[in-house]
């Protein structure tokens, strides 16, 4: 599933777009620094084939309904857990480019979503483990089913925590965890089987192309600091979130801890990007508090909640509702009118201006 | 086999709108991801219950879609698939909140309602916003503007093959896919046995295509970058452009344009 722009409020998104792109710096240096270069193109290429490999479909054994691959865990059994990554995040790149699967706040919430669980929980604490260092027909299809299953429960819960932490959507937290994990059980296990299906045949036709990633080499290749980074990511956006729930009005405080995540990623890698990351966060930092200050006098009612509810408040106390009956109309009016006007406004501007470049 | 066909068509002609020539289209491409990010940002920064004020942000679309001639139906029909799930989400907030928060006359309409609006707008905003940005810069150049942003080279790289062989692949695909539907007659066969060994045969291709590549590359003398069609750089015009949009986007933020322009209109009448 997709996290969306429109459900998302500037705080976590920026937060999981600084997380995201850190790590997104993190491999690239990996992949530049450890693998050969011939593994750039094959990631290419191999995102491509997940593309392609989305647009077929299959049924689904005993429902009739039909599936098709996600493909971040064939990814990462095939390339290693940093290529996978980066191939993953460009897929969704181009999905939130080309197709309005999410969009481009979103995306550093999709990458962590789809790209970081499957590629540094469930590949190398779950699928490696159990694969050992001689696989077999039930230890490909056990490891895959387990890993694809976790790896999606996570995500989903990722975009519980998103979209609640965002506070766009009404949707209680209870409620949407219990219509998201269990759907996306089922998601996970269909994910497993075309997984493990895969796998099996490309280790019996070709089992050099699984050997790519050696044992040896993955185990080596993988530390105990790179999950330890990934955690403390994790634990910090976990942070940002409690946080977010502890004061009703979100002030400097989650702005300050992202300020120091974003500081802490600046020291492990260099790079341009954390400073234009950086800059982003500073300009939306001093949006946020415009929504709380209402420039009115609180007898103007608008569509705007905090105001309205405050009213709402001060007319029980003061005994005054009659009075603001009429008003309160009247601005309501005043607000459809006024949006339909700039809409119109808008529109005109454009065939104006299309009108004119057409005539010139 | 249609819907694949058809995916991969209009990914094309969203690609070829950047091809076009216009005072949009000439700018850096960093100019525009910024300006994006900007307007994005503006966007989703309201809170949960905006809905008026949101809408003089559409003059942003409607003014890059005259200057840069792109097909306004073609973009309005792509956004009008939204991603569905911000639908699912959404029309769960008239469930939940049914705090009746504005009064039309008789009709009550819940704060449920109003937020459900708002997040279906900020969808086609942010969602536009994005189209626009691929048809008026083309997917190589924004690639190349976030690499210039800082975006590491191998992750730029990485994108621009992926982006080569979408279209080589996903046509590749839809043969197979198609051939497997035309002997499966009916139902039988279009299960996940013949899928995965599908599948599977088409990774093996891939894999093989891509060793081919990288080495006919090598032999051309890749040094591991891709060379732009438009060489731009970041003058007065892309300064203007993204100061120009950024102060009109945080004007509209601090002022609820909609809701003065209303105030006057109804004060003209009453």
């Amino acid at each position: 599933m997709h996290m969306a722009d429109a459900l998302l409020s500037p705080a976590v998104g920026c937060t999981m777009w600084a997380a995201s792109a850190g790590t997104i710096a993190y491999c690239s240096r990996k992949v530049r620094l450890e693998m050969d270069e011939k593994k750039v193109p094959l990631m290419g290429v191999l995102g491509a084939f997940i593309f392609a490999a989305q647009m077929i479909n299959f049924t689904i054994p005993a429902t009739g309904s039909s599936g098709h691959l996600g493909g971040g865990l064939l990814l990462a059994i095939l390339l290693g857990p940093y290529a996978a990554f980066l191939s993953i995040a460009s897929v969704l790149l181009i999905q939130a480019l080309f197709f309005a699967d999410g969009g481009l706040l979103a995306l550093g919430c999709n990458i962590f979503n789809l790209g970081i669980f499957p590629a540094f929980i469930a590949y190398p604490l779950i699928y490696r483990p159990i694969i050992g260092n001689r696989p077999t027909q039930g230890k490909i299809v056990a490891a895959s089913m387990i890993a694809a299953v976790t790896s999606l429960q996570l995500g989903a819960f990722g975009v519980v925590l998103e979209t609640v932490a965002s506070g766009i959507s009404s949707l209680p937290f209870a409620t949407f965890v219990t219509l998201m994990q269990p759907i996306h059980l089922g998601i996970g296990i269909v994910e497993g089987l075309v997984t493990a299906a895969v796998v099996s045949f490309v280790y019996k036709a070709r089992p050099e192309i699984l050997q790519c990633v050696t044992p040896a080499q993955a185990a080596a290749g993988y530390s105990i600091r790179n999950v330890a980074i990934v955690f403390l990511v994790a634990s910090l956006l976990t942070g940002g979130v409690i946080s977010r729930f502890a004061s009703e009005h979100p002030d400097g405080l989650e702005w300050s801890i992202q300020k120091v995540t974003g500081k802490e990623e600046v020291e492990g890698v260099k790079g341009q990007l954390h400073v234009l990351m950086a800059s982003l966060q500073e300009k939306a930092a001093f949006l946020p508090d415009y929504s709380f200050k209402e420039p009115e006098t609180p007898k103007e009612v608008t569509l705007h909640p905090a105001s309205a509810a405050r009213i709402e408040a001060a007319d029980q106390t003061s005994g005054k509702q009659e009075k603001d009956e009429g008003n309160r109309l009247g601005t309501t009016v005043s607000g459809i009118l006024g949006g339909l006007m700039t809409l119109v406004l808008a529109g005109v501007t454009g065939f104006i201006l299309k009108k004119r470049i057409g005539a010139a | 086999m249609a819907s694949i066909n058809k995916a991969v068509l209009d990914l094309k002609r969203l690609d070829l709108l950047a091809n076009n020539d216009s005072v949009i289209h000439r700018l850096d491409a960093r100019a525009k991801v910024l300006v994006t990010c900007v307007f994005i940002l503006c966007i989703v920064s309201y809170d949960r219950y905006e809905l008026s004020a949101l809408f003089p942000f559409f003059i942003f679309p409607a003014v890059l879609i005259a200057l840069a001639g792109l097909p306004p139906l073609f973009i309005a029909k792509k956004i009008a698939l939204l991603c569905p799930f911000v639908l699912v989400v959404g029309i769960f907030n008239p469930v939940f909140d049914r705090e009746v928060l504005v009064n039309l006359g008789p009709l009550g309409i819940s704060g449920g309602w109003i937020s459900f609006a708002s997040i279906m707008v900020r969808s086609i905003l942010t969602v536009g916003a994005a189209f626009i940005l691929v048809g008026v810069t083309g997917f190589t150049a924004v690639c190349q503007a976030l690499e210039r942003l800082g975006m590491p080279q191998v992750f730029a790289v990485q994108l621009l093959f992926l982006y080569r062989y979408i279209f080589v692949l996903s046509e590749e695909g839809g043969r197979a896919s198609r051939a497997r539907e035309l002997r499966s007659c009916g139902r039988k066969g279009l299960g996940i046995r013949s899928f995965s060994s599908m599948i599977g045969h088409l990774l093996l291709r891939t894999w093989q295509r891509a060793e081919r590549i990288h080495m006919a590359m090598l032999a051309r003398g890749f040094t591991g970058q891709f060379h732009a069609y438009r060489q731009s750089s970041f003058g007065k015009a892309e300064l203007l452009f993204v100061l120009g949009w950024s102060a009109l986007f945080v004007f509209l933020r601090i002022n609820n344009v909609s809701r003065h322009l209303g105030t006057l209109i109804t004060g003209l009448f009453t």
